[in-house]
């Protein structure tokens, strides 16, 4: 069982925005190929950064209200959040690495 | 040491794979994201022989990815970020370690090329996008304008059509270079206006696309359109960051094989859209995959 978490319009605000620890939400959908080749890497995430950084995913087909809220208009689309604000934004795929740095910068920071 | 490195899970990395593993070669294919490459935003495949009524770009490589493993092809999630080429072993270094191999093949893949214009680089994420299928429904009944003449242009706007309210295809010349059925859909499908003969110059708005300016190549008239997106289909760039310099590469970046798609360095083999090649299709793909599998299984044995 993975340790991601799966965040809707409901618990947005719960979950990330008024979160203790930093989080990242991936913004995807089933019909996206490449947000499904992000999907394990966001999911090995969560694992390696549990209970440090909440790792979650927002399907943007159940949900529209918190991607209209933040613009989003392509996805895959990572959104990084401390103390409810957005520090930085992946738009598109990108590899593990590269998320990896900006976790560890949100970690830092 | 590894007899085989493959770098790259798209369709030539995985027929490699496939080819390697039933030959019993001890082979390991790296991926920096999960298997499945470029065709993974191809809403639906219509020239991949073997499914007439088509397929979902997902559900092929799916499918590609089962059979390699099916035959012991270990797949591992990780991005390789030099290499090292010598007459006796190649290098690869990711993130995690340095792997040693007899052989390279390089599936490396390519990407979507950006216009380089003026507002599109600050405009990616907020309606300048490479991806109709991941994209497209963010425009229900809205203005796009899609960029580009060739087959991937003219699948993607038939595929807006399902979304936005009008698409406006801008292309550079008075013909489209894509295969003549799909220009007979586009032409018959009334949500789709050509603009000919015009190439884009500047992508216009602030936080969010909101127009683009054009100008007509025969009469140097500059227009502009209010468009909410904009989707870039102009070709693609060769995924060549790690051997840039290293084999011999044609005047786009694309790696140059012979027949046996073995490079400039004996041993290292490409294969798929890396390839300095007319035609970068999945069916191409999978044939040089075998190639290369075939004539690195060749190099390794007369290493021995």
């Amino acid at each position: 069982m993975s340790d991601l978490l799966e965040v809707t319009d409901e618990n947005f605000d719960a979950e990330i925005v008024n979160s203790d620890v930093p989080a990242i939400v991936d913004f995807w959908a089933v019909w996206c190929g490449p947000c499904r080749m992000v999907s394990p890497i966001v999911e090995e995430l969560a694992d390696e950064y549990k209970g440090k950084i909440k790792v979650a995913q927002m399907d943007v087909d159940k949900n529209h209200a918190t991607p209209g809220k933040f613009g989003i208009r392509n996805i895959p689309t990572l959104i990084f959040f401390k103390g409810g604000e957005v520090r930085h934004t992946i738009v598109g795929a990108q590899p593990k690495n590269h998320i990896e740095e900006e976790l560890k910068k949100l970690l830092a920071d | 040491m590894y007899d085989l490195i493959i770098i790259g899970a798209g369709p030539a990395g995985l027929t490699a794979g496939l080819y390697a593993a039933r030959g019993r070669i001890n082979a390991l294919l790296l991926e920096r994201f999960s298997p499945g490459g470029q065709v993974l935003t191809t809403d639906w495949v219509e020239n991949y022989p073997g499914f007439p009524e088509g397929i979902s770009g997902f559900e092929l490589m799916e499918k590609m990815k089962t059979q390699a493993e099916h035959f012991g092809l270990p797949i591992r999630m990780e991005e390789v970020i030099g290499l090292e080429l010598h007459p006796e072993k190649k290098v690869v270094i990711t993130h995690k370690e340095h792997l040693e191999a007899k052989a390279l093949i390089l599936t490396l893949g390519a990407t979507p090329k950006k216009l380089g214009i003026e507002g599109e680089e600050p405009l990616i994420g907020k309606g300048v996008s490479y991806c109709a299928t991941c994209d497209g429904p963010f425009y229900r009944e809205q203005e796009v304008a899609v960029i580009g003449g060739g087959d991937t242009a003219l699948e993607e706007a038939l595929f807006l059509t399902r979304f936005a309210g009008g698409i406006h295809l801008i292309h550079r010349r008075d013909r489209l270079r894509a295969v003549k059925l799909l220009q007979d859909r586009a032409m018959a499908e009334e949500k789709i206006e050509f603009i000919w003969d015009t190439v884009p110059i500047r992508i216009l708005g602030e936080s969010g696309v909101e127009g683009i300016e054009f100008k007509n190549v025969k009469t140097g008239e500059i227009s502009r359109k209010e468009v909410q997106g904009v989707f870039v289909f102009i070709g693609t760039q060769p995924n060549s960051n790690v051997i840039n310099g290293m084999v011999k590469q044609d005047e786009k970046g694309f790696v140059m094989t012979d027949e046996k798609m073995e490079t400039s360095i004996p041993g290292v083999f490409a294969a798929g859209d890396i390839r300095s090649k007319a035609l970068r299709q999945v069916s191409t793909a999978v044939g040089d995959g075998a190639n290369a599998a075939f004539f690195a299984e060749r190099f390794i044995e007369n290493m021995e």
